[in-house]
Parts: C-alpha cells; structure tokens; sequence
C-alpha cells in the first residue's frame, strides 16, 4: 500500500485537484441555475414560470449521465462544441442546480408570511422585499439541505471521467488499467472522495450555516 | 455534421432502444429489491443491543453514502474477481446499486421506525410481546407506510442511476445508445431518444409518487 501511493500518489493527487476545479465551477454554476429557477418558478409571469419548470423537469426527469453525454456529443452538432472541462462542469452544475431550485424555492415558500406582510405593509418594492427580507431568512433555512445537495454534486463530478475529463475517478480507472492494482487503485479513489465530503464539505458547510445564523442574530 | 433529424433512422434503432429499456427497468428492480431487503436489515442492524454494531454500521453507511456509485461499481466489478469471487457485470452492477442504495433507503426506514410512538412500545413491552413480534407486527406495520414517500423517491433515483452501469457493460440503455452512436457515427438520435424515454419513465412515476404521499398522508391523518 506504502509503495501504491509512492507510485501513484502524485498523479491521484493531481486527479484530486482537477475533481477539486470541477466541484467549485459545478458548484458556481449550481448555484446561480438553483437560484434563477428557484426564483424563476416563484415569477407572476407564465413565460418566465414555464422556462424555470421546464428546466427544472428536465434535468431531473433524466439522469446526469445522459445529460453529460448530450451535452458532449450532440451539442457540437447545433454548432455549440464545448471542451470536455467545459461541458463537465457544466453539466454537473446544470443537474444539481435544477435540484437546487426546488430546495430554493421551498425555503422561500417557508419564510413566515408575517416577513411577507410586514415588508409589504412598509410598502417595499417587490425586488427590494426579496432581496432584503425573504432571501437572507430563505437562505438560512436552505444551508442544511444544500450541504447534502453539494455531497450528491462531488460525487456527480466523477461522471465527467467518461468523457476525459482526467479528473479523481479517471486517474483512478487508468491506474487500474494499467496495473490491475484495483483494489489499491479505486480504493484509494473511494477515500479520497471520502474525506473531501467529511473533512472539507460537511464542516465548512456547518461552519457557514452558523455565522449565517449568527448574522440573522439566531445564534 | 450539422443539425438533421433522422426519422427513419429512428424507427431504425427503436426496437434496440426498447429493449434496452426494459433493461434498464430490470436493471432498476432488481437494484431496488435488493436495497429494500438490504435496507432494512441494516436499518434494524443499528437497533441492537450492541453500540459497537451501530456504530460501525453508521460508520460504513456514511461511506457508502459520500463516494460517487460509479466508483463502488467499479471498485465490486474489478476487486471481486481478485479475491476469488468473478461476477457478471450484471451482478456486479446489481450488487453496487443495491448496496449504495440499501445505505439512503436504511435511513428511511429509520426515519419511520423512530415516527413510531414511544406508547406502542410500551404497549408492546406491557403486553409481553417478543422483540420479534413487536417489530413484526407492531412497529414496522406503522413505519413502512411512513417510509412509503422516501421509498418511492429513491426508485426514480435508482432509475435514473442505472445509466451508470453502462461502464462495465451492462446493456441496459446508455450502453446501448453508446454502441448505436459508434456503429453509426450518430449520435443525435440515440442520446436524444435515451433522454426522452427517462423523461416519459421518470415524470410519471415521480408524480405518482407524490399522489401517494398525499393519498397516504390522509389515510394516517397526518
């Protein structure tokens, strides 16, 4: 196992960061998908309700893998060719946001209508009551679930493997490949994704779900 | 190669993609009937008399629960044929989905067994009925039908997990769409048609699911 990891350590560790660079840009791109069609779906106009809907059925009617596979090889033939990178992280993000949306829209649905009624009765915009009153109470009431939805997400990026992406799950594949060392190879993989969703996601996610509430002066 | 349509070639590879569906709804069922079995084992597992049980199976749970499927079906179908036991991408497959599901579905049934009031234990305990019986015929009766909603949600996660299995080579119909795409050079088509059909599977079973939440919402009065 010593020797497993002199070996093979760097190049897992180069895998590590690129599965690292593919969380945060899904996560990015989670976020604002999640939160425009979280809104979207909320929206007094049908057109705008309609496109939020339709998305979000979309991406969780099917299943990530053939989203990423559509978005890879059948793209290009409308003329949008995306680099594998690219179309990774982009479509782990477009997936997770449309779970996301739902998650953003309950939390909005469940602040407390007198939050409503106040900042209405103050008479304030509908944009300022948002952004001002409803967001920052949803937002709190949305941290818990997130921090699962971004687990399901790290383990989401090891789909973009299968279309090159040399990322945790490729190296892991290729090491195997090549030594037929499987259970040190995906072994090692498996505790690495571990320890990135125990060691780095829950606690930081915990960490801001506090100070958040802190800020609200709920802690 | 630009944007064009193909409806022959559609009628051409349907009846393969049809197949290949109903692959992939055994490929879902037969995951499924084993995370159910295994979910339930492992939930009352962490019930013992033992905390050393509990801990450790909460412990792997985690586990099972934090790395991606694909890997662990990787991990069952390259580390089993290494300590002696060679498995068939289907089984293979069937194992990892079953057990990666077995760990959400266990918590479910926890989730359901601890709705269940403390009063109908003591009932039990009053009554002098066995640990089995009170399980058998008291506890679980209530928890499963409150579990019921969580059940369902993660049969159209499985569904939607069984592409997945296309990388060891199950023919269910990712795999499928893949071989068409590199026997035809189109790939349009297949990809478009394997998004549709999990789109008209999934919807439906999604939404009736949410109808028997609410259906079962109302018989428990909740």
């Amino acid at each position: 196992m010593w020797d497993f990891l002199q070996t093979y350590g760097g190049r897992l560790a180069e895998g590590t960061l690129v599965t690292a660079a593919q969380f945060a840009l899904a996560t990015a791109v989670a976020l604002v998908a999640a939160l425009a069609a979280g809104l979207g779906r909320l929206s007094a106009h049908w057109p705008v309700r309609a496109a939020a809907t339709t998305y979000v059925e979309i991406f969780r009617g099917t299943s990530l893998l053939v989203q990423l596979y559509w978005i890879f090889y059948v793209l290009p033939l409308f003329g949008i060719s995306l680099p594998k990178l690219t179309a990774g992280f982009l479509s782990v993000g477009l997936n997770v946001g449309a779970y996301g949306a739902e998650i953003v829209r309950g939390s909005i649905l469940s602040v407390q209508r007198g939050q409503w009624e106040a900042a209405y009765a103050l008479s304030m915009s509908p944009w300022k009551r948002m952004r001002r009153i409803i967001l920052p109470q949803a937002i709190v009431l949305m941290l818990p679930p997130w921090g699962n939805l971004l687990i399901e997400l790290l383990k989401g990026t090891a789909l973009v493997a299968l279309i090159g992406v040399a990322d945790l799950m490729f190296v892991a594949k290729q090491i195997n490949g090549s030594t037929f060392l499987s259970a040190e190879a995906f072994g090692t993989a498996l505790v690495i994704y571990y320890l990135l969703a125990r060691v780095l996601i829950t606690p930081a996610m915990r960490r801001l779900e506090r100070s958040m509430a802190r800020r609200l002066g709920r802690a | 190669m630009t944007f064009d349509w193909k409806w022959d070639f559609v009628w051409e590879i349907a009846p393969r993609l049809a197949a290949a569906t109903l692959n992939t709804l055994l490929a879902a069922g037969s995951g499924y009937a084993i995370a159910l079995v295994l979910g339930l084992a492992l939930a009352l597992g962490q019930r013992t008399r033992w905390p050393a049980l509990t801990f450790i199976l909460r412990e792997t749970l985690e586990f099972i629960r934090s790395t991606p499927l694909v890997l662990q079906i990787f991990f069952i179908f390259y580390v089993g044929p290494q300590v002696g036991i060679t498995l068939s991408p289907w089984v293979a497959g069937m194992m990892a989905i079953g057990l990666h599901y077995s760990a959400y579905l266990s918590e479910v049934y926890r989730a359901g067994i601890e709705a269940v009031p403390k009063g109908q234990w003591e009932a039990c305990r009053a009554l002098n009925m066995t640990t089995r019986d009170t399980y058998a015929r008291i506890v679980l009766p209530q928890a499963v039908p409150q579990a019921i909603p969580g059940m369902g949600n993660y049969l159209v996660g499985i569904f939607k997990d069984t592409p997945m299995l296309s990388v060891i080579g199950v023919t269910e119909l990712m795999q499928t769409a893949n071989a068409i795409g590199s026997e035809t050079y189109r790939f349009l088509e297949p990809y478009t048609l394997v998004g549709v059909i999990f789109l008209a599977l999934s919807l439906p079973t999604a939404g009736l699911v949410r109808l028997l939440e609410r259906v079962l919402r109302r018989k428990l009065g909740m």
